[in-house]
């Protein structure tokens, strides 16, 4: 297992180095002076430009740039905003949690969601239940999610009255930010009121973006179940008497699971994806709309220390995927 | 593939005949999936609508009429006949803009796979084909576009390039490519074992040859799957790129622009909102119900269950 272990963290050193050199070279491809776009409209006096540029370093070779690059961000340096002079590690920090508490309560809706009514259309192949549930599952998968949240907007928020537009909490409530989750830190201020606006803040966005997640893990699983009910040991444990449900509750679903885990943990990508649009239509404070922000602002060294934060991040959780995999299924492990 | 089929069949078909059995076949199997066809006619219905815009709409689709501001649809109060679906709020027709947006859509998911499957096929045959280290480089490159979040990447991308619709076409490409890639690279590598390809390299083809008459043919099946998922992925993710202003301009017609430019008015008129929303959903769904009914069709290994 550890041989294992060691040869998948091998196998991301070259991905890592890959990911870095994009981001560098991101920057470096945009057309026009680094600095004399660092300095936005007010310009830069010839002597302060030669000065930043030594400073910057980018009057070394590129090769050169690109190890000085990779030697600060080992030592955990991944620049200052432009726009607000901070260090892009502590923003990303500081909206990380908002994005988290987003992507794991989609990622609960869709899983609670979709693991039982893809085991309940497999058990019932063809019948009503079964076509309706995969023909909604097809129409999530479809669904272009920035429209899909402004509709519930309008029936939700403009409609029925029921849910706020935007913000993960309204403006009355103030506490520390001890956990940077909204729903644990509102209700350990024991302020009234404070977590159910926290909750009525969070269930629209995480529904939105639970969709395509939860379209794909239905999917998963009744194919899963219905691949694991053809199977020997499942004929076997019918033919030996066992109750139906034991049948499917312990010998057909547990094998089932394996690959629908691995459909939830390699979500995280579609999350973040679906993040960025969630959170520009919420106008959650999470990182997708940070990203975007950064963006239209030109805030280059976010987007650049961004772009290679969320791609770390993806990497490790699949990594984490893939090892849950190897010792789920030991299969894997041997080969 | 002609090298080998000189043996004396007792029945010897021509090329055509052949062809004509293979779609006969392909067809069985294709209309059992109810859903598929429905797809299928969704689509060619999508592909009229684009080629005949300009008969079908009523208006010109980036005329503002000024006196008609935010009209409702026909049957609501306040609707008007000429503007079926409604108006914007600097008075366009959205049903005429709708109409000319299915061209954007189908020629942006046209461009975007073109290049996406091209590109993966080289690399992916290049992979296979040599392997070693070349496989080595080109798969390792391709893992590193994967490890970004794609609509991310395509972002980036456009950022770099500068937002409109013909970045964000090559964007959303480079990022889909090392699917096509992928997916080649392991058609290649199952096909390079079997015997017609030993056969051929005997008979003296050449690699140029071998890679592109000999194996890729029979590499097809799942790299059509593969493109008609990505072309539904294509417009659902140039919708969003327009939707977050990176995409095709104002006043484009394009379904995604459409949207971004209707988000301020989402309490006040919801058909501005909803209608074009409706059209993205509706095409990316008849796509992926076509992509289903394919794979079906396609797949040797579902077929005979």
């Amino acid at each position: 297992m550890v041989r294992f272990i060691l040869s998948k963290l091998l196998y991301l050193v070259p991905t890592f180095l890959g990911i870095t050199v994009i981001a560098f070279s991101f920057v470096r491809i945009l057309p026009g002076d680094p600095v004399l776009l660092m300095a936005g409209e007010r310009g830069v006096s010839p002597e302060r430009h030669a000065e930043l540029t030594a400073q910057l370093g980018y009057d070394k070779p590129v090769v050169m740039q690109y190890f000085d690059f990779l030697g600060r961000l080992l030592q955990g340096d991944f620049g200052n905003s432009l726009v607000t002079k901070k260090p892009v590690l502590t923003e990303f920090l500081t909206l990380f949690p908002a994005t988290v508490e987003l992507g794991l309560c989609a990622i609960i809706i869709a899983t609670l969601i979709g693991v039982p009514v893809g085991v309940l259309a497999a058990i019932k192949r063809g019948s009503w239940f079964d076509q309706i549930s995969m023909t909604a599952a097809l129409v999530g998968f479809s669904m272009p999610i920035f429209w899909w949240g402004l509709l519930l907007i309008i029936l939700f928020s403009g409609i029925l009255g029921w849910t706020p537009v935007s913000g993960r909490i309204s403006l009355l409530y103030f506490f520390p930010n001890v956990t940077g989750f909204m729903l644990i830190d509102s209700l350990m201020s024991g302020q009234k009121g404070a977590f159910t606006s926290a909750l009525s803040h969070l269930i629209l966005p995480s529904v939105v973006l639970a969709t395509i997640p939860l379209a794909v893990i239905a999917r998963q699983t009744r194919s899963a179940m219905l691949e694991v009910m053809g199977e020997d040991y499942v004929r076997t444990a019918r033919a030996k008497g066992m109750p139906t449900y034991r049948v499917i509750g312990v010998h057909a679903l547990r094998n089932a699971m394996i690959p629908v885990i691995t459909t939830i943990g390699l979500q995280i990508g579609v999350l973040m994806a679906g993040a960025i649009l969630t959170e520009t239509i919420f106008s959650w404070p999470g990182i997708g709309k940070w990203m975007i922000d950064s963006i239209s602002r030109r805030d280059y060294p976010v987007v650049q220390s961004g772009l290679l934060l969320i791609a770390a991040l993806v990497m490790v959780v699949n990594l984490l995927v893939d090892l849950t995999y190897g010792l789920i299924n030991p299969r894997i492990r041997v080969k | 593939m002609t090298d080998t089929s000189q043996t004396n069949a007792p029945v010897k078909l021509s090329d055509a005949a052949i062809r004509r059995r293979m779609i006969a076949e392909f067809w069985f199997y294709f209309s059992q999936n109810r859903g598929a066809v429905v797809g299928l006619a969704v689509f060619i219905l999508l592909v009229l609508i684009a080629v005949f815009a300009s008969v079908l709409a009523p208006h010109d689709p980036t005329t503002q009429y000024r006196e008609a501001l935010l009209v409702p649809p026909v049957w609501q109060d306040g609707g008007s006949a000429s503007y079926l679906l409604g108006t914007d709020a600097v008075g366009r027709d959205i049903l005429s803009r709708l109409i000319f947006g299915a061209q954007y859509s189908l020629f942006i998911g046209i461009v975007v796979v073109s290049i996406a499957l091209v590109g993966g096929i080289v690399i992916g045959l290049l992979a296979g084909f040599f392997g070693g280290w070349v496989d080595s480089v080109i798969m390792r490159v391709m893992d590193v576009i994967l490890a970004f979040p794609s609509l991310l990447l395509a972002l980036v991308l456009v950022a770099v390039l500068g937002p409109g619709l013909t970045n964000a076409m090559i964007a959303i490409a480079i990022v889909y490519q090392p699917h096509f890639a992928r997916l080649t690279r392991a058609a290649v590598m199952s096909e390079m074992k079997r015997e017609y390809v030993t056969a051929a390299r005997v008979a003296g083809a050449g690699n140029i040859r071998l890679m592109f008459k000999t194996i890729l043919p029979n590499c097809l099946a799942p790299l059509i799957v593969q493109a008609t998922l990505s072309f539904s992925s294509a417009v659902l993710d140039s919708a969003a790129l327009g939707f977050l202003g990176m995409g095709a301009q104002p006043p484009a017609p394009e379904w995604g622009t459409m949207l971004a430019e209707a988000r301020e008015f989402i309490l006040r008129a919801w058909w501005v909102v909803t209608f074009p929303g409706l059209a993205i959903l509706i095409s990316v769904l008849a796509i992926n119900l076509m992509g289903d009914g394919l794979r079906d069709a396609l797949d040797p290994k579902l077929k005979r269950s």
